[in-house]
């Protein structure tokens, strides 16, 4: 029995490393109470820790604890993401004015930081519907008070409240719909549902009812239309580094856990006659239409509402709904071009997002604003961070020569090889509809003069600026060198007891 | 008349629905957070029917005792941030709590 956990804790080693270090940094938490150096430099720690041990075991497919956790290449490739975009987030918080001025509580920060990071770990690799709901809870948990954290503004509260109401209601939702799936098929382990289900469904109208409440669960964790109404409320009112954590880390896991769900729940893995590498689901779930009509809404939706925003954190808080659209795309494929089509998006999407927040939060450091017309004159005042932010938006939008441009394009890709040439348009389409907003910011600072007169130039320490470049070459170096890039994401489809 | 497997079907889908029109119509945080629990435990009702009447294994009451735990959590995590709510804007109105707007 002792071997059995002791085994199983060696497979999950990464999170048994996170766990540990927000243990440490709890204690440390009680004897030193403000001391933000050692808090980033424990949290730092840990997270590179388990970084070693991640990038030390590529390949490894297995389960753990009785089938509870998938620990294959398919959750390897979510689990770096998911720690790369902690680490950045660990460190952008420690120059955060926001986060600071919280100063007695910042240990709790650290703490709320590494549980978010713990749950989306445990969320790429549920392969249980239980588990897959206690994860999503896990990280839905920790974010609601992560949101809050700066209790003292009042924004900030009013985007905890938000997030933990259409949260709680929506996982309610997923739930329910969880127990249905359990009462027709009588397991909660996904292959087993796949098993009973390759049988017929005894009642297809239930399943589908549990598949849709099941959807509206993941739907709101990846900000879809129409179960994004938190989003840009929240994304507002949150400090700025979490709100960066949460439109990376927190939809990719939401990600990792729907493709995991619907793979191998709704496959049939008797079907013949397919194009190598691409899978037919079982009949009866008209999934790949859901999520067809579910993409194209969230990325027009996004798009369009993006356009009106003048304050640019909610600008980009439509931006990244509308990149969740752009990345279900790739998921209506069903097949593994497309999934390593949104595999590579979320590697690329981890630095140019992150950096544009960064940006984002830089700016409002130094000049208290994040509204657009503030951003006027900028390029004078801070070339760097000007030359970055714009790189970072030319980016979201998929021009090349940037690595945006590379994962628009494998999903498009992935589109016109499974024939599906009337949605790749609608997402050009969109593409094009985003660069007007984007390319709005990049105007005001280069091309419009600042009506206030001033022109004192920006300070930003030396850390500031590495953190800054650390996002920023990447997002360049991915958009020409990506060869590697991508064939790790298509060697990572790869999941557990899987074709 | 004997209790079977649709009765409890029945009164755990009454119960979600309640809890669904709960969240969507009161305006008061902690009604609409009493509405997310009957989601709950609607949901938990199901998983104990099923585990008992469909012949099938345990798993099904292990879940309730999971979600029941994590129902518990849940409340403590959302009557603390309702707290803070009252403490900011006094009062738990979610209507008049919105100054993040378009």
């Amino acid at each position: 029995m002792l071997d059995t956990i002791i085994l199983n804790l060696t497979s999950i080693l990464p999170e048994v490393i996170v766990t540990a270090t927000l243990c440490v940094v709890l204690l440390v938490h009680l004897f030193d109470r403000k001391n933000i150096q050692l808090m980033t430099m424990l949290t730092v720690a840990g997270l590179l820790a388990a970084f070693y041990v991640l990038s030390g075991t590529v390949g490894a497919n297995s389960t753990a604890f009785s089938g509870m956790l998938s620990v294959d290449p398919f959750a390897h490739f979510f689990k770096i993401v998911i720690v790369l975009a902690t680490i950045v987030v660990a460190l952008m918080s420690r120059t955060s004015d926001e986060v600071n001025a919280e100063r007695a509580t910042i240990g709790e920060y650290y703490f709320l930081l590494l549980t978010m990071a713990l749950g989306m770990m445990f969320m790429v690799g549920a392969s249980n519907l239980l588990m897959m709901y206690l994860t999503l809870e896990m990280s839905s948990l920790s974010s609601y008070v992560a949101s809050g954290f700066t209790r003292k503004a009042k924004d900030s509260s009013e985007a905890s409240l938000k997030y933990l109401i259409y949260g709680a209601f929506s996982s309610g939702v997923m739930l329910y719909g969880i127990s249905i799936v359990y009462g027709l098929t009588g397991t909660l382990d996904l292959n087993g549902i796949n098993t009973v289900l390759q049988q017929g469904s005894s009642s297809p109208l239930a399943l589908l009812v549990a598949t849709i409440f099941i959807l509206v669960g993941f739907g709101y964790k990846i900000s879809a239309v129409p179960f994004h109404f938190w989003t840009p409320d929240v994304y507002e009112g949150a400090p700025t580094a979490v709100t960066a954590f949460l439109s990376v880390a927190s939809k990719a896991a939401g990600f990792a856990m729907m493709m995991r769900a619907f793979k191998v729940m709704f496959i049939d893995p008797a079907a013949t006659g397919l194009a190598e590498g691409s899978w037919a689901l079982l009949s009866g779930i008209p999934l790949q239409h859901a999520l067809m009509v579910l993409s194209v809404l969230t990325m027009t939706l996004g798009n369009l509402v993006a356009l009106w925003q003048d304050n640019v954190k909610r600008m980009l808080a439509y931006s990244s709904i509308a990149q969740a659209g752009y990345m279900l795309l790739g998921l209506v494929v069903f097949g593994n071009d497309g999934f390593a089509a949104v595999m590579i998006y979320f590697a690329v999407y981890l630095f140019m997002n992150l950096g544009a927040f960064y940006a984002v939060m830089l700016v409002a450091n130094t000049i208290k604003s994040e509204h657009v017309d503030h951003y006027k004159g900028l390029g004078k005042r801070a070339p760097l961070l000007a030359v970055a932010l714009s790189v970072f938006l030319v980016s979201l939008t998929g021009l090349p020569p940037t690595a945006g441009f590379i994962g628009k394009w494998m999903i498009f890709l992935s589109l016109i090889n499974a024939k599906m040439i009337g949605i790749a348009i609608v997402g050009v389409l969109n593409s094009v509809v985003s660069l007007y907003y984007y390319v709005r910011i990049i105007r005001n600072m280069f091309l419009r003069e600042d009506q206030s007169g001033e022109t004192a130039p920006l300070q930003f320490s030396i850390d500031q600026k590495m953190l800054l470049l650390f996002l920023l070459i990447p997002t360049l170096y991915f958009g020409l060198f990506f060869d590697q890039l991508v064939q790790f994401a298509q060697m990572s489809v790869q999941m557990f007891g899987m074709r | 008349m004997t209790i079977t497997l649709t009765h409890f079907l029945l009164i755990s889908a009454v119960l979600f629905t309640l809890g669904l029109y709960a969240v969507l119509t009161r305006r008061n945080a902690i009604m609409v957070l009493m509405g997310v629990e009957l989601i709950l435990n609607s949901a938990n009702i199901n998983f104990l029917a099923f585990s008992r009447f469909g012949g099938m294994d345990i798993e099904g009451q292990m879940a309730a005792i999971f979600v029941i735990i994590l129902a518990a959590a849940e409340a403590a995590v959302a009557l603390a941030i309702v707290l803070n709510i009252y403490k900011r804007f006094n009062t738990v109105n979610v209507d008049e709590i919105s100054f993040l707007k378009d």
